[in-house]
């Protein structure tokens, strides 16, 4: 195979976009879902959802599977109808508009290129397809197809069948076809989904790379959260087909609003605590930690395993026993047996730090969120 | 190096066989088995036909061939299966696509009625023809009424065929449509292309393969077909006889070299089909298999 072709990934999209097929929109699209609610049969997959996509913003849909995301795509795209509620595209109605009319670019996880035609024809095809008044001639479907397969890193295998490429390149492909109809919204399904993980990465960028060059208004739908916190200008993090937050990877992942929220993105370690004058007390004994405005009573504190310091002083702290020890990395993860229930708790220290089991250790989150809580604890 | 030279001399020197390899004997009784059954079964029926055939001379074999009822037969059995395969390439595809691409109430009822035809004896798909459309039947009145032929004529035949070769192209379509699912569709009508453009670009393609081999096998078994045809038919000489039909009369009537000659033309269709299917999937390998694989 081709060395030039499978090691361009890497190599930034350099070079200015081809005039010849950039945008003939002034605007990227804008986007407004209200209060859209899907039912299939019996069971509701969203449950009003409202949503702003700006013009011209990466936004990620994250969540389980299960969590409405691809419903809420599938909707923007016109493939599925909701039940109630308003899709509005630059301020007109979308529910209006068949899936052809709507001019939407769409990716799919697996890619969905048609396997009888070339790499070429894949590209050119939402170009033949359009009636005769809007059609390009055929020495200019190709001449775009050409471009655009330059714009995605694959010049050279024009002449190439799905099949006998691999996952990443199917995936630049289908990028190229679904950017040939000069879309006004482009919509990912799942894009990098059935890849490894080393080519998900360098796919990553480039799509970054794509955006800032194209300007499209992006959604893409991930359970991802790496994924989702890297691209997205905003994360939407969904969960039984509701929206739990939305906001910048920042927001999200400093400020999550929900015990889903931070137990969903990134990696989490909960306590079962509870809140009195104003203070935090795990087990009777007070932590040197502000409840903050969370009323008093039963409430998890949750914590970044990576966010903590082993303080000497365990007056404040909290301590447990450590009953695992896991080499991760240039860290060393920590089970601790935390108080007289023994919740088991995870933490990162550093790899040199002397730890022996069955040792007790004393720790401070640096950062932490409270949530109040229903008492499921055992006891207290 | 010197340990290069050595190593091959370290290595045992018997076979190790393949895990999936049976035994020698286990291996030649089961090829002998199966070599045994094609011969008796498949070829040498084949080469019967054809011996026997040509037994009498070549003249009496073009004779038979060209004599004025076997001429009809042979008009009417590819004008049969002119009209029942296209047909059924029709139905096949709409039912497949029904039931492969969409989910509605009673679709697993569709789904065994397709077979329907496979199940039931091909007398009685014969019958149920006669019983709807002939002079007792129920609408029968009501057709001669109005001096519509069906039954023993050629309008009853081709119902009768169309029947019986339903399956065929439905069987080789709807489990392929259903593993290809409706991605590929909705790619395309995401860039704009309509339902009709879809279905000629995307899912045909997607399908050709599936698609020729039912419609081979279906008209296969049109131009075969006896039973139920027989039924509906008549057996009117250089009108409504059919080729298998042709065969049987001329069988009866001790005639064989006759029934042979026309059997042999039959056989002849059959190896053609098959023929040309093979040149085809010779041809178009590599878009069969990246069809498949991808």
């Amino acid at each position: 195979m081709d060395a030039r072709v499978t090691n361009d990934v890497n190599s930034a999209a350099g070079g200015a976009l081809p005039l010849s097929w950039t945008a003939r929109w002034d605007r990227p699209m804008h986007v407004n879902v209200e209060n859209v609610v899907r039912i299939f049969g019996a069971t509701p997959a969203l449950h009003g959802v409202s949503l702003d996509i700006r013009s011209g913003e990466l936004v990620a849909l994250l969540g389980p599977s299960g969590s409405g995301k691809t419903t809420l795509l599938r909707i923007l795209a016109g493939l599925d109808i909701p039940t109630a509620g308003r899709v509005m595209f630059d301020g007109n109605d979308a529910l209006k508009l068949t899936v052809q009319e709507r001019n939407v670019g769409l990716v799919f996880q697996n890619y969905a290129l048609f396997r009888h035609m070339t790499v070429l024809d894949n590209i050119g095809f939402g170009l033949r397809v359009r009636p005769r008044s809007r059609r390009p001639s055929r020495k200019e479907i190709r001449q775009r197809a050409l471009e655009l397969l330059d714009l995605v890193q694959l010049s050279g295998l024009e002449k190439r069948y799905p099949s006998q490429l691999s996952g990443g390149q199917r995936q630049r492909v289908a990028f190229a076809r679904a950017l040939a109809i000069e879309p006004r919204l482009l919509l990912l399904d799942e894009p990098f989904g059935a890849l490894d993980a080393k080519v998900r990465r360098d796919l990553r960028r480039w799509l970054l790379e794509l955006h800032n060059k194209t300007g499209h208004t992006t959604v893409f739908v991930t359970h991802d959260q790496e994924e989702a916190l890297e691209l997205a200008d905003r994360v939407v993090v969904m969960s039984e087909g509701r929206i739990e937050q939305i906001g910048t990877p920042d927001q999200i992942y400093d400020t999550p609003n929900s015990p889903f929220v931070f137990s969903f993105i990134g990696e989490s370690s909960v306590l079962a605590v509870r809140v009195e004058q104003g203070k935090v007390w795990l087990d009777g004994t007070p932590l040197d930690l502000p409840a903050g405005d969370v009323p008093a009573g039963p409430a998890y504190l949750f914590l970044r395993p990576h966010d903590v310091e082993v303080v000497d002083d365990q007056a404040g702290a909290i301590s447990g026993v450590v009953s695992v020890l896991r080499r991760h990395a240039g860290l060393r993860r920590v089970d601790l047996e935390v108080g007289a229930r023994r919740n088991r708790i995870e933490i990162e220290l550093p790899a040199d730090l002397n730890l022996d089991l069955a040792r007790t250790v004393a720790f401070r989150p640096r950062r932490f969120r409270l949530y109040p809580g229903a008492a499921q604890t055992t006891s207290s | 190096m010197t340990d290069a030279a050595v190593a091959p001399l370290l290595v045992p020197s018997f076979k190790v066989p393949a895990v999936t390899t049976e035994r020698p004997w286990v291996r030649v009784t089961l090829i002998t088995l199966a070599v045994f059954f094609l011969v008796v079964f498949l070829f040498l029926p084949l080469v019967a036909v054809f011996v026997e055939a040509f037994r009498a001379g070549v003249s009496h074999y073009l004779a038979s061939i060209t004599e004025p009822d076997a001429l009809a037969a042979i008009k009417l059995t590819l004008l049969v299966a002119a009209i029942a395969v296209p047909a059924n390439i029709v139905f096949g595809l709409a039912a497949s696509w029904a039931i492969a691409k969409f989910e509605f109430k009673g679709k697993s009822v569709l789904n065994s009625l397709i077979d329907l035809p496979f199940s039931v004896s091909p007398v009685i798909s014969g019958l149920i023809y006669v019983l709807s459309f002939g002079a007792q039947g129920y609408i029968g009145p009501f057709l001669a009424r109005h001096d519509i032929q069906i039954i023993f004529a050629l309008p009853g035949i081709v119902l009768a065929t169309i029947f019986v070769t339903f399956p065929f192209v439905a069987r080789e379509l709807v489990p392929l449509m259903q593993e290809q699912g409706t991605q590929d569709e909705e790619a395309a009508l995401s860039l704009g292309a309509s339902g009709w453009q879809t279905f000629c670009r995307v899912t045909l393609p997607n399908i050709r393969w599936a698609l020729l081999y039912g419609v081979v096998l279906c008209n296969a078994r049109a131009m075969g077909e006896f039973g139920a045809v027989s039924v509906v038919s008549g057996h009117i000489r250089g009108k409504t006889n059919t080729m298998p039909l042709h065969v049987e009369i001329l069988y009866n009537e001790y005639n064989f070299a006759a029934a042979f000659a026309v059997a042999s033309l039959l056989a002849l269709l059959a190896l053609v089909t098959l023929l040309i299917k093979i040149s085809l999937e010779w041809r178009y390998a590599d878009q069969i298999a990246a069809s498949r694989r991808h």
